[in-house]
């Protein structure tokens, strides 16, 4: 619980817009609480930019909980910081010492265009989510829910690609940035459980393509992604993905053979 | 104001059933022609938006958050309520209705709930179908817990992560009828302003978060789903951005809203550290199962290292004062005595604004009789969380907790059909005031969104459109619409240039934050609230002097969104005061001082018992009371004692 204060410098990234060129620009942060968030750290500095007529530091935030996955930034080259399986939000200025300068830059990706500052464009998630990561059931069409045993152990693996919060991390630090880790979690989950098998085939393969006309790049296998979660998704899923690829490049649930973009 | 709840009559268990066959329908040819705003992408807002999307109707869907993701539903850690039964335990759909309107201590509508306890089996069925992971039994059949407020293990849940998995297949819902076309998603999209037309909701105006672009959309209705106002207390367990922007808006256009001062406080939470702190965790209360709660029985020794306070000097005060329930007493007891004890200057841990906020919650018995491999398989996930926040090892020294606001029970007034004051403008979810009464039961959030989300406005909303049928055109260059833009702009242009600016937004939300906390918190009297009354509007209006906006409207501006939800939360505040002095009465959240008998909360069903409806009446701080009388047919008021 002890308290001490600390003296840092941020070199941040500017930028004011997607296609306006940017810059790293020096900030002290003094007098900062080892009990302050990494997000609260950023706060101050805010604050005491806005009072003095200075343009705040743009950066994503919102349940500061660790679990919507609207923040993240890369810290000297970390993507989320120092802390492992910790979003930047949950990240305490305890992990830090006094006279430290920090690198602060926003996911870089061609996937994730720069919006301004540390703010980026994830938009193509939705858009990978939007190609098939679902399971087609009508509301209210849906029989008892303990009609269809689902074995723990699948359901608990199930649980473990669904605990994927949608970050970005994965793909920032990837060499390739490749939104793998991403989009095999979720065609994990739908797969493993007996409600996703109808859509489980066109599923992958449509996923997969538009996670490459997002202009993602492919997986080799580097690990980075798993190392730089902040919910420990698993590096496994990525093989199960790619299990799942080569089976409906020779099989199809609609007979539908190619992408629906 | 007129205020006709439209509830069906006779038995309640068939009432859902006979409304639904009474209720106008829209054929589906006829669907596609019908125009729908659904205003936020969480349980609520999210589930009707996919739901209304995949029956035909046109929907463009707004959140502000980058994704419909993101929404705040997603951090409800516990779980979900359904009468399934399945742990053959005595549950049913009445057992439910009846917790929830004794858990709501009496202040909610007894049809409303009812119809929430029937829909909860359906919900569970919809999400399983989506493939939400919940947790099983080694059978391969679905698991439950046991949760607060009820004698029977009903609630459903996936991990620490039921709101997530819940959130993320009505997102995945959603994502396929945006897939589909049927719904327009507009992300990083705040509403500030509602377009009323002909006495009905017929649009909003929006700003766009990227580019600043102001412009409206038009529509045949309206539904928001933006969840709660907790936020006026600045800290709270809320997201950052949770505001009550679209409510309030709807509000000041002629929306009641309904029992403002109703908020739930939860008593386990990591304390404050500081002046710079921007939100509150919580921790699941399960930890009171095993943890002791005490302070140091002397003043001075609250500077001690806990592990030095010998047992002589610790106060255990739940277990001294609440012997039949000691630890485990409800949420809004245990929030109240921690305060109390706080108050006679025996709280610890870090000052903060010249006070100790902070009790211990002590696992140093549990582990010694259980060990603390037990211990971490019970709440491991929960200690390095801890550990993560506060920087204390829990398992060598107590955890210190305090209560925070977490859920806002109050809300637009709505009817049975979930329709405000404003003909065409529903409300569902957190952000209507229809289901929790004075009190919401854990695990009942995710219950009430999912149930208004996917199956209440999926088919009201039909209801309406049926009985309006056509509604004339609306044009974006008509003089109702372009007042709303007008008036939106204006409003910018104000909060950017304030004519002495000195401090940015947070400034003055902090402020309002303390003298709500302070006295319109967890515990109330007259005098505070008046005063309250007196300083809310003196900050209102210094905020409008010197608050500091940089930068331009045209461009991402965090301050600019941040300034705007401010100046609504430093009106919504003195509503909360006004309601709160006015209901004479301690009930739920809501514990007058003046109301108590032994430290009990003290009801008054003779002259409180209905729904406090407030009407805007053209300026903050006047606002006029109406009165939603509550019968009770199936459920008998009784007193609450946990003595």
């Amino acid at each position: 619980m002890s308290e001490e204060l600390l003296n840092l410098t941020l070199h941040v990234w500017r930028q004011d817009g997607p296609s306006q060129p940017g810059r790293f620009e020096t900030h002290p942060a003094t007098g900062i609480s080892t009990h302050m968030s990494f997000l609260e750290m950023l706060d101050v500095v805010n604050e005491d930019l806005i009072e003095k007529g200075k343009s705040p530091i743009a950066f994503d935030y919102d349940c500061r909980e660790g679990i919507c996955g609207s923040c993240g930034m890369v810290v000297n080259g970390v993507a989320h910081g120092p802390q492992r399986l910790t979003t930047i939000c949950q990240l305490h200025m305890r992990q830090f010492n006094d006279g430290d300068e920090l690198w602060l830059e926003p996911w870089r990706a061609s996937g994730f265009p720069v919006v301004k500052d540390l703010v980026v464009d994830r938009s193509a998630f939705d858009r990978i989510v939007q190609a098939g990561g679902y399971i087609s059931i009508r509301t209210g069409s849906a029989t008892e829910a303990n009609e269809m045993p689902v074995a723990k152990a699948m359901a608990d693996q199930a649980m473990d690609a669904a605990e994927c919060i949608g970050c970005g991390a994965c793909v920032a630090a990837c060499p390739n940035a490749s939104a793998s880790l991403f989009t095999a979690a979720k065609i994990s989950h739908l797969s493993l459980l007996p409600q996703g098998q109808a859509e489980r085939l066109d599923r992958a393969r449509n996923m997969v393509a538009q996670m490459d006309a997002e202009g993602f790049g492919g997986c080799t296998n580097h690990g980075e992604c798993e190392a730089a979660c902040p919910k420990g998704v698993s590096l496994r899923w990525i093989a199960r993905m790619n299990r799942e690829v080569v089976r409906s490049a020779v099989k199809s649930d609609s007979g539908v053979k190619t992408a629906r973009r | 104001m007129q205020l006709r709840s439209n509830e069906p009559t006779g038995p309640i268990e068939h009432r859902w059933e006979k409304h639904k066959e009474s209720s106008k329908l829209v054929a589906p040819a006829n669907r596609r022609k019908y125009n729908i705003i659904v205003v936020g992408s969480g349980l609520a807002g999210g589930a009707a938006a996919a739901s209304l999307g995949e029956m035909g109707y046109n929907v463009k869907c707004f959140c502000y958050q980058d994704s419909p993701r993101r929404a705040h539903s997603i951090a409800a850690q516990g779980g979900i309520n359904a009468a399934k039964n399945y742990q053959n335990d005595g549950d049913s759909v009445f057992r439910l209705f009846y917790d929830t309107v004794k858990g709501g201590d009496f202040r909610s509508r007894e049809s409303n709930v009812y119809r929430l306890a029937q829909l909860s089996t359906n919900i569970i069925d919809q999400a399983v179908a989506q493939g939400v992971p919940f947790a099983r039994e080694y059978g391969g059949l679905l698991a439950n817990r046991s949760f607060g407020g009820a004698q029977v293990s009903r609630t459903f849940y996936a991990r620490g992560q039921t709101g997530q998995q819940l959130l993320l297949g009505a997102y995945q819902a959603l994502s396929r009828q945006i897939e589909a076309g049927k719904v327009e998603m507009m992300a990083r999209t705040e509403m500030l302003d509602l377009i009323v037309h002909d006495g009905r909701a017929r649009g909003i105006v929006t700003r766009c978060l990227k580019t600043g672009k102001v412009e409206p959309h038009i529509a045949d209705m309206v539904v928001l789903c933006t969840g709660g106002y907790g936020n006026v207390f600045y800290l709270s367990t809320n997201a950052k951005g949770c505001n009550c922007m679209a409510i309030w808006r709807a509000h000041r256009h002629g929306a009641a809203f309904a029992n403002p001062c109703y908020t739930q406080i939860h008593p386990t939470c990591i304390p404050q550290s500081g002046e710079y702190q921007s939100k509150l965790t919580l921790m699941s209360e399960s930890l009171r199962n095993d943890g002791r709660v005490w302070v140091p029985r002397n003043k001075e020794d609250v500077t001690k290292r806990p592990e030095d306070i010998p047992e002589k000097d610790r106060f255990y005060y739940l277990e001294e004062r609440y012997p039949a329930f000691g630890n485990l007493v409800p949420r809004d007891v245990a929030s109240r005595n921690a305060l109390y004890v706080t108050n006679e200057g025996l709280g610890v841990g870090l000052e903060v604004d010249g006070e100790r906020r902070g009790v211990y919650l002590d696992f140093s018995d549990a582990i010694k009789r259980l060990g603390e491999q037990t211990i971490r398989e019970r709440y491991g996930n929960l200690f390095e969380m801890y550990e993560r926040i506060a920087g204390d090892n829990p398992y060598k020294t107590p955890m210190r907790i305090y209560p925070a606001t977490h859920y806002t029970m109050g809300g637009l007034w709505v009817d049975y059909n979930l329709q405000t004051t404003i003909p065409g403008l529903f409300a569902g979810g957190e952000a209507n005031f229809s289901d929790h009464g004075a009190n919401r039961l854990g695990a009942s959030a995710l219950m009430q969104g999912l149930a208004d989300g996917y199956f209440v406005l999926p088919f009201t909303v039909g209801n309406y459109l049926g009985e309006v049928r056509t509604l004339p055109e609306l044009a974006e260059d008509h003089p109702d619409v372009k007042k709303a833009v007008g008036s939106v702009e204006e409003r910018i242009h104000k909060l950017m240039n304030a004519p002495d600016p000195k401090h940015a937004p947070e400034y003055f939300h902090r402020k309002l934050g303390r003298i709500i906390w302070s006295k319109c918190g967890m515990s109330r009297n007259k005098e505070g609230l008046e005063e309250a009354l007196r300083e809310i509007p003196k900050l209102r209006d210094r905020f409008w002097r010197e608050v500091k906006v940089v930068g331009s409207g045209a461009e991402l501006n965090q301050t600019l969104e941040r300034a705007g939800r401010v100046a609504d939360f430093l009106e919504l505040g003195e509503l909360m005061c006004i309601d709160a002095l006015q209901r004479e009465e301690s009930c739920g959240g809501h514990f007058r001082e003046e109301h108590e008998e032994n430290g009990e909360a003290l009801r008054d069903d003779e002259q409180f018992s209905y729904v406090s409806a407030w009407e805007w009446t053209g300026a903050a701080g006047e606002p006029r009371l109406n009165q939603e009388p509550l019968s009770f047919e199936y459920v008998k008021p009784s007193k609450r004692s946990y003595k």
